[in-house]
């Protein structure tokens, strides 16, 4: 069937504030899908209350609506536009939820609106843990052993028919959240009784467990015509008992016979078919018992998901971008494969490469939780890693993690202790992939390894060849290792540094070694078809053989850095100025090279950037493409910490950072300088010190007095901040810090008790600097700001506090010699307006700003730092009637037990904007009266 | 375990490219057809499918053997194809059913391969280049000599060769009570088309490819089967002739791949060596009677004209590929004859197809 042209208006619902089990995937979903409708004429109204969001920019939609995702909103959208049909889809179970609310309220029917690319009988069969049994049992699928139950008692009589262990999951929660396995009788109770509490409608399931089996996910799509393609198999490495969001995966699958592999296809097309007849996206669970290869259906969601954003990013093949044609109407075979352009759209990916994705945690964000990997989603983000063989693209997920590694192992921090890591094989928790290579390190026997983990024994086997090849290394030098040996490790992804580490020498001298052997990263292209045909999408990544797909164009082009995977403090934020500034790189006629590793953004959607890399942010990986590309320059400033790190490198290696020189932001990181810097401008700061222990550190806590805000300089989101009001906590946390971060200067700021914090971003040229937004906290200092509720503008500032904030943001910005962005933390205290912080690049706020003010600040930032655009040449019209408020959301939920306190170091995961139109607004007043209540000190 | 350095080996194609790599099966010399499957499942069904004699596959999936061998997923006795390309080769397997591993598998049957290719490369170059003749060593490196010794292998246009993986003597396969007898000219049948027929109540007689139209109908069958097989349609003229009697007197007729080819050729419709070919499991086909669509496996170098097909007076095209509009099924006007290029029984590949089985079947009623 055509597209349906009764549709000419489609309203996409958002999934609202990033929490874990619920992140920026949906952002590159909802653009995806939106950018596909408009391509087809239609008009796109989006509504999503997160400000972070590509998909809720005018770039992406006609209509934006920035507002609660509440039935209201939505009535009042339909209110203000003709809406044809609804696509709640891609915003997750938030979505979902609300188009469920809406259908039953009667509101889609009253406005005429169409559902599609759903069946909400679809939804109600899939999260209703009963039904799902009982279709499939109706349908011949096997499930696992187990009834649901509603109250107390019923779940008893479950446990006591079916047996230990068992799994509970509570009906219609997210990622998991209140889920379990329970190995005993003894803690059945206490896990019944959390399930309950956890579902909202008091019900849950209590299963068999099946721990240990092997875990698969097929990601589908179907049309309106019944007709149904794999885009993807996906095999956890984890086997059953991880949360498929906290597993490792990796696609396409590694150890199913086509046999066992079709059985499970049939099964999945039979199952989607089974719950309701909708043209859409479908994600689908199995387990399978390692034996006999029993086939289990695990779960099937009727949208898009983490996984299907996952499998977009491991195949070039854009799910929701086809997912949306599919709900106007259009047939799989009506359309054309979006990569080679001649092919296709309905067919199967095949893959000639492997992909790796590692979850990203947060653990030490959130002090007692508990860390041990179960059915409840835990981790903030991913990475993912793309390579000719599983090793490499293995290693290079763990280049990606940024969690100090260089990789799997070979980087000296081994854990050696035998126990703790039988321990840890045993009881998985974020690290346990480096302890299964440690514990082959060690020589512990595959079998043992193999009993304790279940992990399926051609992945084991990986990483004992690996450790082979590692040993086999180290019985040479520099000097005598075989050109073989050599190219064997860089097949196998191993960084230079890390192959410097086995041979004791330096990370430079591998390099040089290998680039004079000729052993040269090349290029190849993801491309939907194992390279049956012309691809025409220019989406990469790197491996070591024989032919460099990557061709150099003549023209003048920049390289963009990502923000790698999304944790606390460093998210959509950083994703959402990336993708600004490679639109505005474009617009100003520059080819565009973007480098992530993230396969959960928009700016790693192949067609964002004239070329993408699928590569970690690592300085290996990106120094090579720099030398294949040759840029005009780097920008670092829009990809968070992780890509200003890597500055002072490129300014060592001679490459041009663009906008703000790397001697800028580096004097805006050092303290020391930084402090001189506001002392000559007469700029206050709280008195503060830098010290290297607790003996030093007790000492200056005598000049500066207390309170005290403790940090570590080089950090992200307030890592390791405290503020401590005594001798004995300032020691205790110093030991802290230097037992995590060893060789860290610490600073010791004397804490303003009582003020008022407020940030400003601003534009600078060089020349001129224009104040962009000054946001006003709720919450006293002492909340880190990504936690704290503020203001744009500011609600409670005087006069001359205002004219001080912009006096000091622009003189520092000038003496920074900023290009580009810059924002400026301060504190206020008895109308002295005191600098904290300063930093030279894209803060977290920025989206904010521009979505409230509706500018495309990061856009015109941009121009300014490829020097096409002075501060001058623009246009400032920000529109804001009243104020804008931005709400911290937290996912404390996923950690029971944790101290919800806040505090200098930031918790919360994503962010909502509420507009008020005056400060009597109740949820303001209400806000504002509280604003003591979840201080910590 | 310890490591333990590869044995080198190397691929010379006949236009004169060379590619370096390590040996994999036994140390040896082969030669065939450089064609590549891009199936990411399914390389101990490729290996043993007689439609692969005389050729020489390049897996295109990262990894090959990963879940070793077993007895139930053959689709001949033993391995057809003449060699194996890839990328990476797993000397260890995982999984509980299988027998064996795939480099044991090899050693048994005599296999040569190469690992460590760039099978990308290999692909690109074939893709442009067109299906060529190649040749593997890991015991001979001399290039001169192999480059002769490649010389003398025929190319695969105008090759004939179901006669070699023919059955050969006649056999039976089924229950003798079943509901239908078919008759199967065995070209170089895969064993999962015949599960298949047997599945559907079919008592089948598989004939040898040379068998006369005379030797098949003495058996007295309910319908006729024209099954896959290697080599280019215009060499088996025996069974155009063959089928040309079954259409004469009006029999249900069923034929997959080189059948296909055949029963085209037998209404007077040509076929054509293809550029590189189709082989692999997620080849998109329109059914044309019904509008819907089908992923398929294929796995063919020759294909039946579509011009021919167009303007033809006795045969309709009832499929076509989606990806290169080439023509993927036919049907006889006013005969109950019916074909189709791919592979409705798959293993490997996907079971979308399977209904033309039963529409066979129903012709037989």
């Amino acid at each position: 069937m055509p597209r349906d042209n009764s549709i000419k208006s489609i309203l996409i619902i958002g999934s609202g504030p990033i929490i874990i089990g619920q992140a920026c995937e949906f952002d590159y979903a909802g653009s995806q899908a939106s950018r596909s409708l408009r391509e087809e004429g239609i008009e796109v109204t989006l509504i999503n209350s997160n400000p972070a969001t590509i998909m809720t920019d005018k770039v992406t939609a006609d209509n934006v609506y920035l507002l609660p995702l509440e039935k209201k909103s939505i009535i009042e959208i339909l209110e203000k536009h003709q809406i044809d049909a609804v696509l709640p889809t891609m915003g997750g179970q938030t979505a979902l939820n609300l188009a469920i609310e809406c259908e039953k309220a009667g509101v889609w029917e009253k406005y005429g609106v169409k559902v599609v690319g759903v069946d909400f009988e679809a939804i109600e069969t899939t999260e209703d843990r009963e039904r799902f049994r009982l279709k499939m049992l109706e349908i011949g699928v096997g499930v696992c052993e187990g009834s649901t139950a509603t109250s107390f008692l019923e779940g008893k009589e479950i446990a006591q028919k079916i047996g230990f262990p068992l799994v509970i999951r509570p009906s219609y929660t997210l990622g998991g959240t209140g889920g379990g396995f329970v190995e005993d009788a003894a803690h059945f109770d206490e896990a019944l009784t959390k399930g309950l509490h956890a579902s909202p409608i008091h019900e849950v399931l209590v299963e068999k467990s099946i721990m240990g089996w092997k875990e698969y996910e097929l990601e589908l799509l179907r049309d309106g015509n019944g007709n149904v393609i794999i885009i993807c198999s996906i095999e956890n490495f984890d086997p059953m008992g991880i949360h498929t969001g906290d597993s490792i995966t990796v696609a396409p699958a590694m150890t199913l016979s086509d046999v066992t592999y079709q059985r499970m296809r049939d099964m999945a097309i039979k199952m989607m078919n089974a719950i309701g007849q909708f043209a859409g996206g479908c994600n689908v669970q199995f387990s399978l018992s390692p034996d006999q290869e029993e086939i289990i259906a695990i779960e099937i969601n009727p949208r898009v998901s983490r996984s299907s954003a996952l499998a977009s990013k491991a195949t070039g093949y854009p799910i929701a971008k086809i997912a949306a044609k599919l709900a106007i109407g259009y047939n799989l075979d009506e359309l054309k494969n979006a990569i080679t352009k001649t092919t296709s759209a309905y067919f199967e990916p095949a893959l000639d490469y492997v992909i790796v994705k590692i979850p990203r945690w947060n653990f030490d964000k959130f002090k007692g939780a508990d860390r041990s990997l179960g059915l409840q989603m835990k981790s903030v983000g991913e990475a993912m890693g793309i390579g000719r063989t599983f090793q490499e693209a293995f290693q290079k997920a763990c280049q990606s993690l940024e969690i100090k590694r260089n990789g799997l192992g070979a980087d000296g921090k081994e854990l050696t202790n035998q126990a703790e890591i039988l321990h840890s094989l045993k009881n998985p928790s974020w690290n346990r992939v480096f302890h299964v290579y440690d514990a082959f390190k060690m020589g512990i026997p595959f079998k043992t390894i193999y009993n304790a983990t279940k992990i399926d024994p051609w992945f084991l086997n990986q990483i004992e060849e690996m450790l082979m090849l590692e040993k086999e290394i180290e019985r040479y030098t520099l000097d005598t290792l075989p050109k073989q040996l050599l190219v064997d490790a860089k097949e196998k992804g191993y960084a230079d540094r890390q192959i410097a580490h086995l041979l004791k020498c330096l990370e430079s001298e591998v390099y040089a070694k290998r680039n004079d052997l000729g052993i040269k990263r090349v290029y190849k292209l993801v491309d939907t078809c194992a390279a049956e045909f012309e691809a025409k999408t220019p989406y990469y990544y790197s491996t070591f053989d024989g032919e460099n797909e990557s061709e150099v164009s003549t023209k003048k082009k920049i390289v963009v850095l990502g923000s790698g995977p999304n944790r606390i403090g460093q998210g959509i934020e950083f994703d959402y100025s990336c993708v600004h500034g490679i639109l505005a790189a474009k617009e100003c006629g520059y080819e565009t090279i973007m480098i992530n590793c993230n396969p959960e953004t928009v700016s790693t959607d192949f067609d964002i950037a004239d070329k993408l890399y699928f590569e970690p942010v690592f300085w290996e990986h990106i120094y090579d493409i720099i030398l294949h590309e040759k840029p005009e320059g780097v920008i670092v400033q829009l990809g968070g910490q992780t890509a200003l790190k890597l500055a002072e490198k490129l300014d060592r290696y001679g490459i041009k950072i663009l906008g703000t020189s790397f001697q800028a932001l580096d004097l805006a990181e050092d303290r020391g300088s930084f402090s001189s810097l506001l002392r000559d401008l007469n700029i206050h700061y709280p008195k503060f010190g830098v010290i290297e222990d607790a003996e030093q550190a007790v000492q200056l806590s005598r000049t500066l007095g207390f309170p005290l805000l403790v940090r570590p300089s080089y950090v992200l989101g307030g890592q390791g901040m405290k503020i401590v009001i005594n001798e004995e906590e300032l020691e205790t946390h110093v030991v802290n810090i230097l037992k995590d971060i060893p060789g860290n200067k610490v600073l010791l700021d004397h804490f303003l008790d009582g003020a008022v914090e407020v940030d400003a971003d601003a534009i600078c040229d060089g020349e001129e600097v224009y104040i962009i937004g000054i946001m006003e906290h709720i919450e006293p200092a002492g909340i880190h700001s990504g936690d704290s509720h503020s203001l744009l503008p500011s609600f409670n500032l005087s006069e001359n506090v205002k004219q001080q904030i912009t006096d000091i943001t622009t003189k520092i910005a000038l003496a920074l010699r900023t290009v580009g962005l810059i924002n400026v933390q301060y504190a206020v205290k008895n109308e002295v307006v005191y600098v904290i912080e300063a930093n030279p690049r894209a803060s977290r706020t920025v989206p904010f700003i521009c979505k409230a003010y509706d500018e495309p600040y990061v856009n015109y930032a941009t121009k300014v730092m490829l020097g096409e655009k002075k501060v001058k040449d623009f246009k400032f019209e920000p529109k804001l009637n009243g104020w804008a408020i931005k709400i911290p959301v937290f996912s404390f939920n996923k950690f029971p037990g944790v101290n919800k306190e806040l505090g200098p170091e930031m918790k919360s995961t994503g962010e909502a904007i509420y507009f008020i139109d005056s400060l009597q607004d109740d949820y303001f007043v209400k806000l504002y009266n509280e604003r003591n209540l979840y201080l910590s000190r | 375990m310890k490591y333990t350095p590869r044995k080198e080996a190397i691929l010379l194609l006949e236009d004169g490219e060379v590619f370096s790599g390590y040996s994999v099966g036994i140390i040896g010399i082969t030669t065939g057809e450089l064609c590549f499957n891009t199936g990411m499942t399914g390389y101990q069904e490729i290996y043993t499918d007689p439609s692969y004699f005389g050729q020489i596959i390049v897996n295109t999936n990262s990894h090959i053997g990963n879940y070793g061998v077993t007895d139930l997923e053959q689709e001949s006795s033993n391995p057809k194809f003449s060699g194996l390309v890839c990328k990476d080769f797993s000397k260890v397997y995982s999984r509980n059913l299988a027998d064996n591993s795939l480099q044991n598998y090899f050693e048994k049957f005599n296999i040569v391969g190469i690992e460590g290719i760039d099978t990308r490369k290999l692909v690109r170059h074939l893709r442009s280049k067109g299906a060529m003749n190649a040749i593997i060593s890991s015991s001979e490196m001399d290039i001169t000599i192999l480059k002769s010794q490649l010389a003398e292998v025929p190319s695969m246009k105008g090759l004939e060769l179901s006669s070699k993986v023919t059955t050969d003597a006649a056999y039976y396969l089924g229950n003798e009570s079943s509901s239908y007898k078919v008759a199967v000219l065995d070209l170089g049948v895969k064993k999962s088309i015949l599960t298949n027929l047997v599945d559907r109540d079919c008592y089948l007689k598989v004939f040898p490819a040379k068998s006369s139209f005379e030797d098949m109908k003495a058996w007295n069958p309910n319908g006729y089967f024209i099954s896959n097989g290697p080599g280019d349609p215009e060499a088996v003229p025996y069974a155009v002739e063959t089928v040309k009697h079954i259409l004469n007197e009006d029999h249900p007729l069923f034929g997959i791949c080189l059948g296909h080819q055949v029963l085209a050729l037998a209404n007077g419709i040509s076929t054509y060596k293809m550029h590189h070919g189709h082989r692999g499991l997620n080849h998109p086909v329109l059914n044309l009677l019904t509008g819907k669509g089908e992923i398929t496996s294929q796995n063919h170098g020759f294909a039946v004209r579509m011009e021919d097909v167009a303007v033809s007076a006795t045969v309709k095209a009832t499929h076509v590929n989606l990806n290169d509009d080439t023509v993927e099924g036919i049907r006889v006007i006013g005969k109950k004859a019916f074909s189709v290029q791919y592979h409705p029984e798959s293993s490997p590949g996907p079971h979308d197809s399977r209904y033309l089985f039963d529409d066979f079947i129903s012709l037989l009623k």
